[in-house]
């Protein structure tokens, strides 16, 4: 068979090109709970059930701020938490016409022989997850899949393993009716220039979508969430137009038109710059077949969570912060961001040497 | 909107600094080069992107008048004439000079005698075709040959010495380049075959670009065969993925490239046929699972269909917005009834060009979305498939 067509592919395409659908993108918040802990000890807030609930419940009930998300990407746990009036989050989501979607993956391990690179796990009893996934509600999925540039890196070995382990992910998610999130991150660090990042992305990104291909994966039925292309973290800067122009380059070469949308990660950018790369990507003249949005997790909550530093009285205000990030990220998609909402917060910088999710 | 190319060669890393020591390393032992810096198309870069533009301007396609001197010998004795140079030399002659080609065609593929040709008039193709307006193109080929450990499958030669002779052909006008591979579903298609195909393509493709012509990246999936849609869909999709991924490992620049697909049909010997819409369907599916949005330009090869179908498929095609220039790479679809009007007589000369100019018109109309089809000939809807047709 040329592309799986199961069961579920209309509903794959149909709920693929909702979360894709230019004004809206993807608010990440599916932290798992050592990473959310992390989050939370920022702000001293202490790293139990209730604050994990108490924050995403900020987040889903900001007033407005869900008729800029198309989808949300949740943890396991929070999938079956409910708001404190007892209402499930996800019935809560999908009344405000957001797709709840979660987490697969069980994290990276470093692959033996090679300098630092790793591999993605989770493939046991995936298909079954996935099925007690939907049943909850959920109807994407997302993996997250490492690489790296180094003087070496990446790697044949860590291109092909990464490339494949997302091809697998991704057919099973289309089997079990989950649309997968296909996420091949390179990380930033490092002291490279933004033509290195375009080379490794491009390089990637071909590999990614000859394995989605050999596994039979129904490309009208995925999403691509790519990091942009930008130069290294210790490498010398550049405009926005720029990371536009190499970005949109890099996905024109390797990404078909089949599929129907491309949601960025943020990786260590601060909320701002990421808005404003996002911008400047959509303004740009040139045929884009699918559109180009936002998966932020810290590019969204960034500014919103110290604000609210744990406190019910921050709550209203926090939500307004968040607000503002989702209508400027809204505008970014369609090219009309003007810049400079949020202030100082939204600058800063979320760049972290060696981020461990 | 205007499917403009932002590609800005001048940002791309030169092949200087593909060797540059760095910093980071030592350069007492050999480093394994790192997969990262890919370099793409070398100094012509620029030039690359604009033939490719060029010949994939809206309204126009390609003329393929490529065929092999055994080839052309066939053409010639179906009309009763001799394979000559000089009865080859008369009918080049004939279809380079038709007035206005140039409206309707963008580029001709020539075999390597006529690149090095003149007219019966002394004047060299190569002149006449640019003050026509038109691109011309040069076979680089060497013909397929069996694959051993096949299954009695073919594969495509010509690499070796290509570079020199791709920049020999440069020297002497042309711009663009042609290499036919072919895929058997009757035989297979085995993954050998595929693999060898596309493989072949990609580093003919590099190779072309490095000396300063647009590769058309063509394998042909041969209508061979009594399969449906949905086999040569299948075969298809395998078939492209490959291709790509090898151009990707090639660094080929797709900005500069051209792709000459086959058209996604039924086997010449299914019972089902498909109707123009459904052939568009199944075509325009592949491309987009397949064809990222830089390559500039998808011209269709004809491969046996007749002059008419090949023309309402195209137009099907292009009832819609695609993110490329979809259009025409033909030869017997464009050719057949001019080479019949002539039949070998200079009196016929004057009829046969406006024949030719018919079918570029009709397929220019095709390439917009506009062909009616009114007023077709009936030697136009001949079909033209020869089982195990060989080049």
């Amino acid at each position: 068979m040329s592309a799986f067509v199961g069961k579920y592919a209309d509903e794959l395409i149909k709920n693929a090109k909702y979360i894709a659908a230019p004004g809206k993108g993807i608010l990440a918040a599916d932290e798992s709970t050592g990473t959310i802990g992390k989050r939370l000890a920022s702000i001293n807030v202490e790293n139990i059930e209730s604050n994990r609930q108490a924050l995403r419940q900020l987040l889903f009930t900001s007033p407005n701020a869900l008729t800029y998300i198309s989808g949300v990407i949740l943890f396991e746990e929070t999938l079956y938490q409910k708001t404190s009036d007892g209402k499930p989050f996800v019935d809560l989501l999908q009344e405000n016409n957001v797709i709840p979607g979660i987490k697969v993956d069980k994290g990276t391990v470093d692959i033996a022989g090679t300098n630092g690179e790793t591999t993605t796990q989770g493939f046991d009893s995936l298909g079954v997850r996935c099925q007690q996934y939907y049943k909850a509600g959920a109807r994407f999925a997302k993996w997250r899949a490492v690489l790296k540039i180094g003087p070496t890196e990446p790697s044949e070995l860590s291109i092909q393993q990464n490339a494949q382990g997302l091809a697998r992910y991704a057919i099973i998610c289309q089997e079990n009716g989950l649309v997968p999130i296909v996420e091949p991150e390179i990380l930033t660090d490092g002291g490279h220039d933004i033509k290195k990042c375009a080379a490794a992305t491009e390089t990637v990104l071909a590999a990614v979508y000859k394995a989605l291909n050999d596994h039979h994966v129904l490309l009208e039925g995925t999403l691509l969430k790519p990091n942009m292309v930008t130069p290294g973290s210790d490498g010398p800067k550049v405009a926005a137009e720029v990371i536009a122009e190499y970005t949109v380059t890099a996905l024109r070469r390797t990404v078909p038109p089949a599929v129907p949308g491309i949601v960025f990660l943020s990786g260590g950018q601060s909320e701002e710059e990421a808005t404003l790369n996002l911008n400047a990507m959509n303004k740009l003249e040139v045929l884009k077949p699918w559109s180009l949005s936002f998966s932020f997790g810290r590019a969204l909550q960034q500014s919103t969570l110290k604000t609210w530093a744990g406190k019910k009285e921050n709550v209203g205000k926090a939500q307004e912060v968040f607000l503002a990030r989702c209508t400027a990220n809204s505008e970014a998609t369609l090219g009309k961001y003007t810049g400079g909402s949020g202030g100082g917060l939204a600058s800063e910088s979320l760049y972290v040497k060696g981020y461990k999710y | 909107m205007a499917s403009t190319t932002i590609l800005r060669t001048s940002f791309l890393p030169k092949r200087s600094e593909w060797f540059a020591p760095n910093s980071h390393q030592s350069t007492s032992h050999l480093q394994p080069t790192s997969v990262s810096l890919t370099v793409r198309a070398g100094s012509y870069s620029d030039e690359l992107v604009k033939t490719a533009k060029s010949i994939a301007s809206p309204g126009r396609g390609i003329l393929a008048m490529d065929e092999s001197n055994a080839t052309c010998g066939k053409r010639l004795a179906s009309i009763g004439l001799e394979n000559t140079e000089a009865n080859r030399q008369a009918y080049r002659t004939l279809l380079v000079s038709v007035p206005s080609l140039g409206q309707y065609i963008s580029g001709a593929i020539l075999f390597e005698e006529t690149l090095y040709q003149s007219t019966v008039d002394g004047k060299k193709m190569v002149d006449v075709l640019k003050e026509q307006n038109i691109m011309p193109g040069i076979k680089v080929d060497k013909g397929l040959v069996p694959l051993a450990g096949s299954n009695d499958e073919s594969w495509c030669q010509g690499l070796d010495g290509l570079a020199s002779r791709c920049a020999a052909y440069y020297q002497q006008g042309a711009r663009f380049a042609k290499w036919r591979t072919v895929v058997s579903i009757p035989n297979g298609p085995s993954a050998l075959a595929v693999k060898e195909a596309a493989w072949g393509l990609a580093r003919y493709a590099a190779i072309s670009q490095d000396n300063g012509l647009v590769p058309i990246v063509e394998p042909e999936i041969l209508l061979d065969g009594e399969h449906g849609i949905e086999r040569t869909f299948e075969v298809a999709q395998k078939v492209w993925a490959e291709v790509f991924f090898y151009m990707a490992e090639n660094n080929v620049m797709y900005e500069g490239i051209l792709l000459k697909p086959s058209m996604v049909t039924p086997g010449a010997e299914c019972k089902d046929k498909a109707t123009p819409e459904q052939v568009a369907e199944y075509t325009l599916k592949l491309l987009h699972r397949r064809i990222p949005p830089a390559v500039p330009g998808i011209m269709f090869l004809s491969g046996g269909q007749s002059e008419v179908e090949a023309t309402l498929n195209l137009n099907a095609m292009n009832q819609g917005k695609t993110p490329w220039h979809v259009s025409f790479s033909y030869a017997r679809a464009l050719q057949n009834t001019c080479l019949k009007t002539w039949g070998g007589r200079p009196e016929n000369v004057k009829a046969a060009q406006e024949a030719l100019l018919i079918r570029a018109k009709a397929n220019s109309l095709a390439q917009l979305g506009k062909y009616t089809g009114e007023g077709e000939s009936d030697e136009a809807k001949k079909g033209m498939f020869v089982k195990g047709y060989t080049y």
